[in-house]
């Protein structure tokens, strides 16, 4: 089908995947992980794969190189070039495995072999596939791709084991693997899922250098349409085990022709957009793939589904525009609508607008804030070694009723600081004020008084429930412990449940019973119980596949309406802070780098962490992510043990790297101070008084 | 106001009405109690147990003979409607001695257990939990203990509570069994204690002894309750080995442990004499075993058997 659509000839395809279906034995019954998948990638073509959790997406990529397990069951076509893949034995495949195809795992640090250096490994890979190459050839070779991939000192990187890498130089060492026998095509499994933003934009730099030199397709397996819009060429959105859209990338964003599809573009919050729109979540969870119900398995979580969803599955066919193929009935219906939130039928939530920022009370105050964890060494005499600066001096506050964004990269304190404010214990250095009252000279009682007002909601939605407690006690805990009746207590939980949008029955239930959106939803309920004025969010959505976030999202946006709640919330997803923080202050390496209002910091950001960072975010959008500039920071995040002196940022910083010897020798010399952010001199607005940035040559670039 | 909803979401109808919990809103305590009664193993053996209980304190009441009665005229008679399980050569009656014997085992094995249990759960989650000096001393007391040699001391102690309460015998071996336990128990509190679910209860304000209780101890149920099971039989077992040298229930008085050891020689010749009290032993630790199990799966939300079928 497709290749009638986009009259591509299967002689041009590197990979044409028919019909394939694989299933897997289970307790319950055969899951049908995929089924009937077509699939075509032209030479040095990048098809994004995208899907959500469980959609089949890298049982398809296991399923080409053949790495299935045993008891899996797999019928279809899959053709590399002019060989089917399929029914061919283990050392068949092996030839063609890491030679023709090859691939980039998720998880940097299980695909490299521990013991080995990972020198040792690339050239394992050119000599497995080449007899006639000498150790000494191939060791070279290795060291010459990881200068590639962009290893600084290769040879002497060469000698190092995996474990001494981080994780983006592991996945670049991957990567080195991936291309050492310039192969036709590279499957990458979410290769930069498990990677900062910063370093998830290197990752792809190097990956679009890799394709650069080999020529070799890409099937890029990601949940983020970020970072599809712009790498890939054309997509596959995936649901429940079978492509439901296939086209060009810019037809897929612009006018898509699936409802699932079109929830997807909606869900995600984006960083380029600064009035709030709502997000679409897509309700309901994707099927459970044993004996799925006939029809369009989307049908039950589609707004626009007719009784003809219901019954019959459709197929893959054009849409009208080249090579844009959808599978639903309704795609005319989609293809008119304007925007997602019609389709999906979502309603803004009104926005209150609150005194200005002098005039409200502050709820939490953190005032130069320290903790140092100590390094020690020896087991029978500990001695201190060093010291982990995890938070190093940082002060910030929280007005009624306002969010404030707390980012950076993992490492960088977040949730240290976090941690420091809930224990509510006298701080190393600073302080921390609760509604006003320092903590630090409190007594049991008082302390425990005020824990009312400060609740917490946990990143890990499994985690943060107690497994062994049904949701109706995990939510009554807190007005237990602070003294209301079972009673009370019972009436309360009916109301929060119905708050966070679940149902009264769902009481009796245990966690493990619910989705992870909906977990997350209890974990609020039992934060709202005492009706707190500050929530601190620990990345509260970051665990969660991007349709279900969108509706825990919108939640928390309503919720901080309808009960004037202030948040402090912690993430790393620059995205979702630009759409629900009113205020962001941005860490690096234990330091606030940057604070103030949203759209002063995203606007014009002076911090050129910040600007890196942002620049990092992938955009949804093909257009845009083709004409943006990425400012690539080099390196890592340096250790918390030992940061560079002066400025923490200046070993990665892309200012400093300009800099005059005399300017640079001050970043060098002198720790910078916050400092209110010069004033773009175009704009004459007033507001961002309070934006501060902490950078001796701050500049909007 | 659009709330966003997840496919078992309810419909926003909560702007107004009284809200009235649902009917049959339970606890923990109440839905665990509920799961338990739909496995029929657990149930079943739950009432054996009663009624092994009842038989032993009840019997002796009515039973014509005493455990130390002996009737010059059976001897070594088997099971008869005078004597129901038979007599031994020196024509006391079986069932009496049996009965007796399952009193004590009875008491001694649950007791020990409960008590090793017990004390390996506070102790463990006590010392995994705090940490720091209170983990160092109690793990010094558990190392302590582990390396004493049991058996020895019991035996060395009991001529002193020789006349004492046999309730000082469940003692001695309950202080001699909870350390490997414990030592587990701390292991799993320190895994534990690092979920989010605890920090939620410690940030709520909540005691630590309830975090204990609420939290950790539940999560631990499944390696509690195997545990005690475990200790049923082997407390049973270890007061058998004391009393055969000498040093736990002396005769007259029986326990199950006694009956077994004078019955095995003559197991062969005179069945009676070791099948009737190794019957009720092996019944006992079944029944505790599968009353373990049936707690632990209602106990255990991930687990199907105590689900409501259809």
């Amino acid at each position: 089908m497709v290749d009638r659509a986009t009259g591509r000839s299967d002689g041009n395809a590197v990979l044409a995947v028919r019909d394939l279906a694989v299933s897997f034995p289970s307790e319950s019954g055969r899951i049908d992980a995929v089924r009937g998948l077509d699939l075509d990638i032209a030479a040095g073509e990048v098809l994004g794969v995208v899907g959500e959790s469980g959609s089949g997406k890298s049982v398809t990529a296991l399923a080409t190189m053949g790495l299935l397990p045993p008891q899996a069951r797999v019928t279809g076509s899959i053709r590399f070039r002019d060989t089917e893949l399929l029914g061919r034995t283990d050392s068949e495949l092996s030839a063609i495995r890491g030679r023709h195809i090859a691939m980039v795992f998720q998880d940097p640090l299980s695909a490299l072999t521990p013991i080995f250096t990972v020198g040792d490994q690339i050239a394992e890979a050119l000599l497995i596939h080449d007899r006639a190459l000498s150790t000494a050839a191939a060791a070279k070779r290795a060291v010459e791709l990881l200068d590639v991939v962009g290893i600084p000192q290769a040879a002497r990187r060469a000698q190092a084991f995996p474990h001494e890498f981080s994780g983006g130089m592991r996945q670049r060492a991957v990567i080195a693997m991936a291309i050492a026998n310039e192969p036709d095509l590279i499957i990458a499994d979410e290769p930069t899922t498990a990677l900062d933003v910063t370093v998830q934009a290197q990752v792809l730099d190097v990956l679009a250098t890799a394709k650069k030199l080999t020529g070799a397709a890409i099937m890029m397996i990601t949940h983020d349409l970020g970072v599809v819009a712009g790498f890939a060429d054309r997509v596959a959105v995936m649901y429940a085990g079978r492509t439901v859209e296939t086209g060009p990338v810019d037809a897929i964003f612009e006018t898509p022709g699936m409802p699932y599809t079109l929830g997807l573009l909606g869900s995600i919050p984006r960083l380029d957009r600064a009035q709030r729109e709502p997000l679409v979540p897509i309700e309901g969870h994707p099927p459970s793939m044993v004996d799925l119900a006939p029809g369009c398995p989307f049908a039950p979580r589609c707004p626009l589904a007719v009784t003809r969803c219901r019954t019959n599955e459709p197929d893959l066919e054009p849409l009208g525009d080249a090579g844009h193929d959808a599978a639903c009935w309704r795609t005319a219906e989609v293809r008119n609508a304007k925007a997602a939130t019609d389709v999906f039928d979502i309603v803004a939530v009104e926005h209150h607008t609150l005194e200005a920022r002098s005039e409200r009370p502050v709820v939490l105050a953190v005032d130069d804030l320290v903790k140092h964890y100590p390094v020690t060494s020896g087991t029978l005499l500990r001695r201190r070694v060093g010291t982990v600066y995890a938070v190093d001096g940082i002060s910030f506050d929280i007005r009624e009723g306002e969010v404030l964004g707390l980012v950076g990269e993992s490492g960088c304190g977040k949730s240290t600081t976090l941690l420091e404010i809930l224990a509510m214990d006298r701080p190393q250095a600073g302080s921390v004020q609760v509604l006003g009252r320092d903590v630090a000279g409190m007594d049991r009682r008082s302390r425990r008084a005020l824990r009312r007002d400060l609740q917490v909601v946990f990143q890990d939605p499994i985690a943060s429930l107690d497994p062994r407690m049904p949701v109706g006690d995990v939510i009554a805990e807190p007005l237990r412990v602070h003294g209301f009746s079972a009673d009370q207590a019972r009436a309360r939980v009916t109301e929060l449940l119905g708050l966070v949008g679940l149902r009264p029955e769902h009481v009796d239930r245990y966690p493990a019973e619910f989705s992870g959106g909906q977990r997350q939803r209890i974990g609020i309920a039992r934060a709202l119980a005492l009706e707190p004025r500050v929530l601190v969010l620990d990345e509260p959505v970051s665990a969660l596949d991007v349709s279900i976030q969108a509706g825990v999202v919108n939640l928390l946006d309503e919720l901080r309406e309808r009960l004037g709640l202030a948040y402090l919330f912690v993430a790393h997803d620059l995205s979702v802070v630009r759409h629900i923080a009113d205020r962001v202050a941005v860490m690096y390496l234990g330091r606030i780098v940057e604070i103030g209002d949203v759209d002063a910091v995203f606007e014009r950001p002076q911090h050129p962490y910040t600007q890196a960072l942002i620049s990092a975010i992938p955009i949804p959008d093909p257009h845009r992510e083709r004409t943006r500039e990425r400012i690539l920071l080099t390196g890592d995040l340096p250790s918390p043990v030992d940061p560079p002196s002066g400025c923490r940022f200046r070993s990665r910083c892309p200012l400093f790297a300009e800099l005059t010897e005399d300017l640079a020798q001050v970043c060098i010399d002198t720790d910078p101070p916050r400092r209110p952010a010069r004033r773009a001199p175009e704009s004459g607005r007033t507001d961002d008084s309070d934006h501060e940035a902490a950078c001796h040559h701050a500049r909007v670039r | 106001m659009a709330v966003p909803m997840t496919e078992t979401a309810a419909s926003p109808a909560r702007t107004s009405s009284p809200i009235t919990p649902p009917k049959g809103a339970t606890g923990r305590g109440r839905l665990v109690r509920r799961r338990f009664r739909r496995n029929t193993f657990g149930m079943v053996s739950g009432v054996v147990l009663i009624l092994l209980f009842v038989g032993a304190f009840v019997s002796p009441w009515f039973y014509p003979f005493d455990y130390r009665q002996q009737d010059d005229l059976f001897l070594l008679t088997p099971p008869s409607p005078t004597h129901w399980f038979g007599t031994s050569k020196l024509g006391e009656d079986l069932f009496a001695q049996t009965m007796r014997g399952l009193q004590k085992s009875l008491v001694i094995g649950l007791l020990v257990a409960a008590l090793s249990t017990g004390l390996a759960a506070v102790v463990g989650a006590a010392a995994g939990y705090f940490g720091k000096a209170t983990d160092r001393s109690l793990m010094w007391v558990v190392d302590l203990l582990l390396v004493l040699p049991s058996f020895l001391v019991v035996a060395i102690l009991s001529p002193l509570f020789r006349g004492g309460s046999w309730l000082l015998l469940v003692l001695l071996l309950g202080l001699f069994s909870w350390m490997i336990t414990a030592r587990i128990v701390r292991g799993m509190t320190l895994s534990l204690r690092e979920r989010e679910f605890v920090k939620a209860a410690r940030f709520m304000g909540m005691p630590a002894w309830q975090i204990i209780l609420k939290h950790l101890l539940p999560n631990m149920a499944s390696l509690l309750i195997i545990d005690a099971t475990v200790n049923v039989g082997a407390a049973i077992l270890a007061e058998t080995s004391l009393s055969f040298f000498g040093f736990g229930i002396q005769p007259p008085d029986v326990s199950l442990g006694t009956l077994i050891a004078s019955g095995t020689e003559s197991a062969l010749t005179f069945p009676w004499l070791f099948l009737f009290p190794a019957g009720l032993l092996v019944l006992t630790v079944l029944a505790v075993n599968f009353l373990g199990d049936g707690l632990r799966d209602a106990l255990d939300p991930t687990s199907t058997r105590s689900r409501r079928r259809g």
